[in-house]
């Protein structure tokens, strides 16, 4: 499988996520935002970090640059895209997710581990996980409360959409497991077509025995089947 | 020409930084403070002379890039 993590200015997960992604035998390239033509690619990774310095707002430069009408032509014939964290703050901004990531709802950077439920495996992203399964990845953010209007809400509900929330370790999700302040306690959303995925927390941090977990492995290995 | 554009958040969506200043204006001793809302400003030098015109390229502007038309909305004002 062939994957293209592009590198803007500031991201600075790229090469964990490359890390991860040649882990798993994928045929990676990095390729820089002012690339006008993105190589051939089955998946397209956006990664964390602070593209352009959070400038404006999360994302919004970095959803203008050259490489991104060729990332949304990808996106339009079905292929693959993930963005983590500013990954995520990114494709919303360009209009791929919708909604929007405010700052948190306490004002705080937050860098710590926390638990998801994988709300939909009906997905080539959570193919390898089991449906309400509880894993444990990080989050390191300053904006990621998501937020959006009832309607589209409910409509990421009924579709299935949904494919991260947060939670506590039994798996329930309530305020106290609400590390942001995310609407229904969001952490990933999927397009309606499902070819795209944006989560705030960070499935490349936990893929080796010397991380905390490795419980991101099945992301990267629903990808491959 | 010089056009500004003011973006704020909408009024249903939390505004955090807005209830921190104005709870610390409340702390500092201003009573009267009822709220604070915090938002962007922007100064545009446009090499434009018709006022209309202007004021659509500036438009224009802030629908694509300046507003995150989800959560803000934003007021031009011709000088």
């Amino acid at each position: 499988m062939k994957s293209s993590v592009i590198v803007f200015p500031g991201s600075n997960c790229d090469r964990d996520v490359a890390v991860a992604l040649n882990k798993f035998k994928f045929i990676n390239q990095m390729v820089w935002h002012d690339e006008t033509n993105l190589p051939k690619s089955d998946l397209v990774v956006l990664p964390g970090g602070f593209s352009y310095g959070d400038y404006l707002r999360t994302g919004c430069i970095a959803s203008k640059s050259r490489i991104i009408s060729d990332i949304i032509q990808h996106a339009k014939k079905g292929g693959l895209i993930l963005g983590i964290c500013n990954g995520f703050q990114i494709l919303i901004e360009a209009g791929l997710l919708p909604g929007s990531l405010l700052r948190n709802k306490n004002l705080r950077f937050l860098s710590k581990n926390v638990f998801l439920k994988i709300t939909d495996v009906k997905n080539q992203f959570c193919l390898d996980y089991k449906k309400d399964h509880v894993v444990e990845f990080p989050i390191a953010h300053n904006e990621g409360n998501y937020f959006v209007d009832k309607s589209t809400l409910n409509s990421l509900e009924d579709q299935n959409l949904i494919a991260f929330k947060y939670c506590n370790e039994k798996g329930i999700t309530d305020e106290d497991s609400n590390p942001n302040g995310s609407s229904n306690n969001i952490a990933g959303i999927l397009n309606s077509k499902k070819n795209i995925l944006g989560l705030m927390p960070h499935p490349e941090r936990v893929i080796d025995p010397l991380h905390s977990s490795q419980d991101g492995v099945g992301i990267f290995k629903s990808l491959l089947k | 020409m010089k056009i500004s554009a003011t973006v704020f958040l909408k009024k249903d969506v939390l505004d955090p930084q807005g209830k921190v200043v104005s709870q610390t204006l409340k702390n500092m001793g201003y009573k009267n403070v009822i709220n604070v809302r915090q938002g962007k400003f922007f100064e545009i030098e446009l090499n434009e002379t018709n006022k209309e015109k202007a004021k659509e390229i500036v438009d224009e502007i802030s629908k694509k890039l300046l507003t995150n038309t989800i959560i803000e909305d934003y007021t031009i004002n011709l000088k």
